[in-house]
């Protein structure tokens, strides 16, 4: 592997095209296809929000294609406990249980932003997510951090995420760093659900427990929500669906925090097993399944707009969102390296790019979808169909290769971006290539079709033996143009009675660390 | 009377040195250590040792 990644390998093949003439066109008409629902796009945000948030891989569908995020594992110390964290590993608010980052002080951060950004010239987003509390022990090493940060690089957005017990004592001073992003783990509004989630928590010099606790957590959490939107700091809202606890309340959460401002809720799968020795896991509580957490975001979709492609990264994860390049970047290595200049020449090229292309993708989106209102009408249910992609918003993996699929939903509406599966090996290790199958089966199993790069005979075989059609003829096209030109097809051939709808399907989550490397 | 560290089960997240009123808590050879001679357990300051209070651990215990 190259040390740096070219612009190609990231686009998918063939060579950005010059910007379309007419993108306004499209927007004009209100709904260029990502933009309607729950896509982020130009059309249905406040154009002061997309302004904010366009380039940031986390808070745009559109941008988690293009840009990389880094976060620096600088804040190791937390202020409540969590029923499904073990403190010997991160924070499972961003990152999952049972992973351990590497903890670094704030000097060594900057070393390590540093060498990443000279390596990749997509990073736009330096976030720090634990691996405890960002605020937690007063917010040291994290301001810290950020203060050094924005005299070497100003152009990185900053971001951090925090559990919201220490929040409104902090907000003057986030608003100082220019921190524009801010995510808030919200499980509950009511501490009749927060006293089944939160043990305890330190506050005012004192350990709280029961419906106390969880009192003075949802308090001091709307209270910080508030103040950060008041003072025109984006919120985003992070939420663990955990099954019995909190499931249906979730949209009792989507709706308080919508109310105060939050521009974007994330619901996430609780993870839950019994190796990571979280209170959740050794009690035997389950994580939600693929189908629960897909009706739970349906359902909250009126709300404070979803995120439905947060990949729950470790607290030191680097890269393009759905890979982790880490373990390029460890201590030791960048102690060895040369102090690095920062020089964003690449990154500016790398922008530009990417502004051209995104105009003429919504011109082209718009028109195939246009294309299916006319053809299909409404009449045929939308389907889900997994793909195995690099980034780029094309078909660019092999079936073999993919860690992930991410999971669209295709209909009349249009096509968007609903969710990602992985499928990586990480957890079982050694296991042979039957189990590996069965795997993506199971995690893909709701999917009409799944479209890759290529794919072997053998699989190919299984997949139509599970009734998911396995489709390599838009290898290397864009994503949601191909699930429309499919779906056009495939309202045809259930109209001749060749195929069957598949319905009621469900789908597994898989539970463990997501380690996926590049390849 | 003094608080001490049970070091096996330190995660060595440094919250509790974060909350010592009397910086009796520093980071030595991997791991954190409360200096018997500094350390009041608190009392007079806080109801609580504030260590053990923030610990996630439950390893701050009197020595
Ligand atoms: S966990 Fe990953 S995807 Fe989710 S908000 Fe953080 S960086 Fe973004
Ligand atoms: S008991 Fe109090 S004084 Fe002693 S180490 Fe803990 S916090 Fe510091
Ligand atoms: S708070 Fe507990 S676990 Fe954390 S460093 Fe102090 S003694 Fe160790």
């Amino acid at each position: 592997m190259g040390n740096v990644i070219s612009l190609d390998s990231i686009l998918g093949l063939g060579e950005l095209k010059a910007p379309a003439d007419a993108p306004a066109a499209a927007e004009a008409t209100g709904c260029s296809s990502s933009s309607c629902g729950s896509s982020d796009g130009p059309a249905d945000m406040d154009p002061a929000v997309w302004e904010k948030v366009k380039n940031h891989p986390c808070y745009s569908e559109e941008a988690h294609h293009y840009f990389a995020r880094m976060h620096v594992a600088v804040a190791p110390a937390c202020n409540i406990q969590c029923n499904y964290c073990n403190r010997k590993y991160d924070c499972s608010n961003e990152s999952r249980p049972g992973v351990v980052s590497e903890k670094l002080t704030p000097d060594q951060a900057i070393r390590k932003i540093m060498a990443v950004s000279a390596e990749i010239p997509q990073l736009s987003v330096i976030g720090i997510a634990g691996p405890g509390d960002s605020l937690a022990a007063g917010g040291k090493n994290t301001f810290k951090t950020f203060e050094m940060l924005q005299k070497k690089a100003p152009d990185l957005k900053l971001c951090l995420s925090t559990n919201g017990l220490a929040l409104p004592d902090h907000v003057d001073t986030i608003a100082q760093y220019n921190i524009d992003h801010v995510t808030i783990t919200i499980n509950m509004v009511d501490p009749e659900v927060g006293q089944h989630i939160y043990p305890w928590i330190f506050h005012d010099h004192k350990r709280w427990t029961g419906l106390d606790a969880a009192k003075i957590l949802h308090e001091r959490q709307m209270l910080g929500l508030e103040m950060l939107t008041s003072r025109g700091i984006l919120v985003k809202v992070n939420s663990v669906m955990i099954p019995g606890i909190n499931d249906e309340h979730l949209m009792d959460v989507n709706k308080a925090v919508k109310a105060r401002g939050a521009f974007l809720h994330n619901i996430m799968p609780l993870i839950s097993d019994p190796a990571h020795g979280t209170h959740f896991g050794l009690t035997g509580q389950r994580g939600p399944t693929a189908q629960e957490l897909k009706v739970l975001q349906d359902q909250c979709e009126g709300g404070a707009k979803l995120m439905r492609h947060c990949r729950q990264c470790r607290a030191d994860a680097v890269g393009l969102l759905g890979e982790d390049r880490g373990s390029e970047f460890t201590i030791d290595r960048i102690d060895a390296m040369e102090e690095v200049d920062y020089d964003r020449e690449a990154a500016r090229t790398y922008r530009e790019h990417v502004e051209a292309d995104r105009a003429e993708r919504h011109a082209s989106k718009a028109a195939a979808q246009a294309d299916v209102a006319e053809t299909v009408g409404t009449a045929v249910d939308p389907i889900l169909i997994a793909v195995a992609t690099k980034g780029g918003e094309r078909i660019n993996e092999h079936f073999g290769h993919a860690k992930e699929f991410q999971i669209y939903e295709v209909g009349p509406k249009g096509a968007k971006f609903v969710g990602h599966r992985r499928v990586d090996q990480y957890c079982e290790g050694g296991s042979g290539d039957e189990d590996a199958l069965d795997t993506v089966l199971s995690a893909i199993n709701d999917c009409t079709a799944v479209f890759v790069a290529k794919v072997g005979g053998c699989p190919s075989k299984k997949l139509q033996a599970a009734g998911i059609e396995p489709v390599d003829r838009f290898a290397f096209e864009y994503i949601e143009e191909s699930a429309l030109t499919y779906f056009k097809d495939y309202a045809e051939r259930l109209g001749q009675g060749a195929v069957n709808a598949r319905a009621g399907q469900d789908a597994v989550i898989r539970t463990g660390a997501f380690t996926a490397k590049r390849a | 009377m003094a608080y001490k560290i049970k070091a096996s089960d330190c995660t060595a997240c440094g919250a509790c040195e974060a909350e010592c009123p009397n910086n009796a808590i520093s980071f030595k050879k991997g791991t954190y250590v409360i200096d018997p001679a500094t350390c009041t357990e608190c009392k007079g300051q806080f109801a609580n040792p504030q260590c053990a209070s923030v610990c996630p651990a439950d390893c701050c215990v009197p020595a």
